[in-house]
C-alpha cells in the first residue's frame, strides 16, 4: 500500500454524483435531542467506529485527543453509543 | 524482451495484477471464482506482489469492497464468472455512475440452469448498459496485455470509468500459453500513480450519491455518456503507447484481418475468433475476399472503425456466441445499428447464433458456414437474416 502518492485530477466531464454535506435548512438540530452521548476519552482507543457510523458527521476522532462531537448538530440517535466496542460513550438524559 | 511464462488466461490476469502493482484485491473466494485470485493470493503470500487481499461473503460484498477501496484512494481489482457476475451487477451501476476507475477480469462462462461450466457470452452482455467499458481478450496474451492497459484506460481524467476485461471460460481460462511478461519497472513508469477524480479518506467530507434531481441525474449521466464516447479516443492511444513500450499493439478497438480488399467481412469477439481467422485464412487461399473483423472492445462500440473496413463490401456474416431472445445476437444487433449511423444503405448483413452453453464450433464449420452465406450471395440469392447454428 502506499506505493505511489495518489493523484487526484479532475475529469474532463465533471459532473459527479457527490456533495459536501452541510449545515441543514432545518439550523441546529442538537434542540431536538432527547438524550446527549457522552465521551470518556480515556477509554476510548480511537478505532474511528463512532466517527463512521455518525449519520450526521458530527463526530471527528482526533487521534491525540480522541472522540469530539459537534453538539450544535447531534440529535443524539445514540449508533455511537451502540457501535463503541470499548463502550466508551454513554447516553444520557439531557 | 521481457520474461516468458507459460500461463493460462486465469494467471496472465493475476501475473497483470502485479504488474499493475494493484493495491488492493477483494473477492468471493469460492465458486464461481477462479484461480484468478487463487493465484493472486499466492503471489501475496510469497512476496512477490504488494497488496492486500480482502476476502468476502459474496460478490456483491467483493465489488462493494472493491469500490471502497478505489474511492479511497486505491489501485483495484477484483474478478469473478457467470452467476458471481450477476451478482455484483448492482454494484456495476454504483462504480460507473460514481466514475470511479476499477478493473475487473470476468471469466466468460454459460447461466444457468443447466448447470455448465463453459463459456457462453452470455453474462457478459447483461452488463452491457452499466456504463463499463468492456473489453473481450483472443488468448492469454492478449488478457495480460489487456488487463495492464484497462488501468491506464480506466485512471485516465478523459475517462474515469471502470473496465471489464473479458476472458473465455476454459478455452482462455484454463488453458495455457506462453506468454511474454513487460518489465514491471517499466509498466509501473507507463501507468504512474493511481489518479481519480475525487477521494473519499476522511480528510474533506464528501458523500457519494445524495438525493439528486432529476436535471442534475441526467447531466452526470450525459456526462458518463460523453466521457464513454472520448474513451475511443483513449483506448486506441493507450493501445499505442503500448505497442510502442512493450512492443504489442491490438488495432485499438478492433482488429481487422484480411480486411483492406475484403467484400465480405466475418465478425466476431472472444477467443473463438481465432477458430474464425482460421477459417477465413483456408477461404481466402481458395480465393475468397474476405477478412474477419474482430470486435476486442464492445463497449464503447466500435462502430467508427467497423465502418471504416465495411464501407463498399457485399455482406457481412456476425457471430454472436449469446442471444437477446425476442431479438437476435447483441453484436449483430450493434453492428446493424453502427452502421446505420453512415449509411442508409446497408450491405446484407447475417447474424448466426452459435457456440452458446460452450459448443465447440471448429474452424471447418466456421469456413462451411462462411463460405455458404458468400456463395449465397455471389449466387443472386439473400442468406437468411438470422440462424442457430446447431449440429446435433
Amino acid at each position: 500500500m502506499g506505493k505511489d502518492k495518489l493523484v487526484i485530477e479532475k475529469p474532463l466531464y465533471d459532473r459527479l454524483p457527490i456533495a459536501k454535506p452541510m449545515v441543514g435548512v432545518a439550523g441546529k438540530t442538537g434542540l431536538w435531542r432527547v438524550e446527549k452521548p457522552v465521551v470518556n476519552n480515556s477509554k476510548c482507543t480511537r478505532c474511528f467506529l463512532c466517527e463512521i457510523y455518525c449519520p450526521v458527521n458530527v463526530i471527528r476522532v482526533e487521534p491525540e485527543t480522541g472522540v469530539e462531537i459537534d453538539y450544535d448538530y447531534c440529535k443524539g440517535c445514540g449508533i455511537c453509543a451502540d457501535v463503541c466496542p470499548v463502550n466508551a460513550i454513554e447516553m444520557k438524559p439531557e | 524482451m521481457g520474461e516468458k511464462l507459460v500461463l493460462t488466461g486465469n494467471y496472465a490476469v493475476a501475473y497483470a495484477a502485479k504488474l499493475a502493482r494493484v493495491d488492493i484485491v477483494a473477492a468471493y473466494p469460492i465458486t464461481p471464482q477462479t484461480t484468478i485470485v487463487e493465484k493472486i493470493a499466492e503471489l501475496i503470500e510469497s512476496g512477490e506482489m504488494d497488496a492486500i487481499m480482502i476476502n468476502v461473503e459474496s460478490e456483491h460484498s467483493a465489488l462493494a469492497a472493491t469500490f471502497g477501496a478505489a474511492v479511497a484512494g486505491a489501485r483495484v481489482l477484483t474478478a469473478t464468472s457467470s452467476h458471481g457476475l450477476m451478482y455484483m451487477h448492482e454494484y456495476l451501476h454504483w462504480t460507473s455512475r460514481a466514475r470511479i476507475p476499477v478493473v475487473l477480469a470476468l471469466v466468460t462462462r454459460t447461466l444457468a440452469p443447466g448447470w455448465n461450466i463453459w463459456s457462453s457470452h452470455d453474462d457478459f452482455y447483461g452488463q452491457r448498459d452499466t456504463g463499463w467499458i468492456l473489453s473481450f481478450a483472443l488468448d492469454n496474451q492478449e488478457v495480460l496485455d489487456t488487463t495492464i492497459q484497462a488501468f491506464k484506460i480506466s485512471e485516465d481524467p478523459r475517462v474515469y470509468l471502470p473496465v471489464l476485461v473479458a476472458l473465455d471460460a476454459f478455452i482462455l481460462s484454463h488453458t495455457s500459453m506462453p506468454v511474454e511478461l513487460p518489465d514491471e519497472k517499466q509498466v509501473a513508469e507507463w501507468l504512474g500513480p493511481r489518479r481519480q477524480g475525487y477521494v473519499v479518506d476522511g480528510r474533506e467530507l464528501l458523500a457519494i450519491g445524495n438525493l439528486t434531481w432529476p436535471e442534475d441525474t441526467e447531466e452526470m449521466v450525459m456526462d458518463l455518456w460523453r466521457a464513454m464516447e472520448e474513451s475511443y479516443n483513449v483506448i486506441k492511444e493507450v493501445d499505442r503507447e503500448y505497442g510502442k513500450l512493450f512492443g504489442r499493439s491490438y488495432g485499438g478497438l478492433i482488429q481487422c484481418i484480411n480486411c483492406s480488399d475484403a467484400k465480405y467481412l466475418a465478425v466476431a469477439m472472444g477467443a473463438w475468433s481465432g477458430d474464425l481467422m482460421e477459417a477465413v485464412n483456408m477461404l481466402r487461399e481458395e480465393g475468397y475476399s474476405i477478412g474477419v473483423l474482430r470486435v476486442r472492445f464492445y463497449r464503447p462500440f466500435p462502430h467508427r472503425d467497423i465502418w471504416e473496413y465495411a464501407r463498399g463490401v457485399k455482406g457481412l456474416i456476425v457471430y454472436d456466441r449469446a442471444i437477446s431472445f425476442g431479438a437476435w445476437g447483441q453484436l449483430y444487433t450493434d453492428t446493424v445499428a453502427g452502421l446505420y449511423q453512415y449509411t442508409t444503405k446497408l450491405p446484407i448483413i447475417s447474424n448466426v447464433i452459435a457456440g452458446v452453453g460452450g459448443v465447440n464450433v471448429t474452424a471447418e464449420e466456421f469456413y462451411e458456414l462462411t463460405k455458404n452465406f458468400i456463395e449465397k450471395i455471389e449466387g443472386g440469392e439473400e442468406p437468411p437474416r438470422i440462424t442457430w447454428y446447431h449440429r446435433r
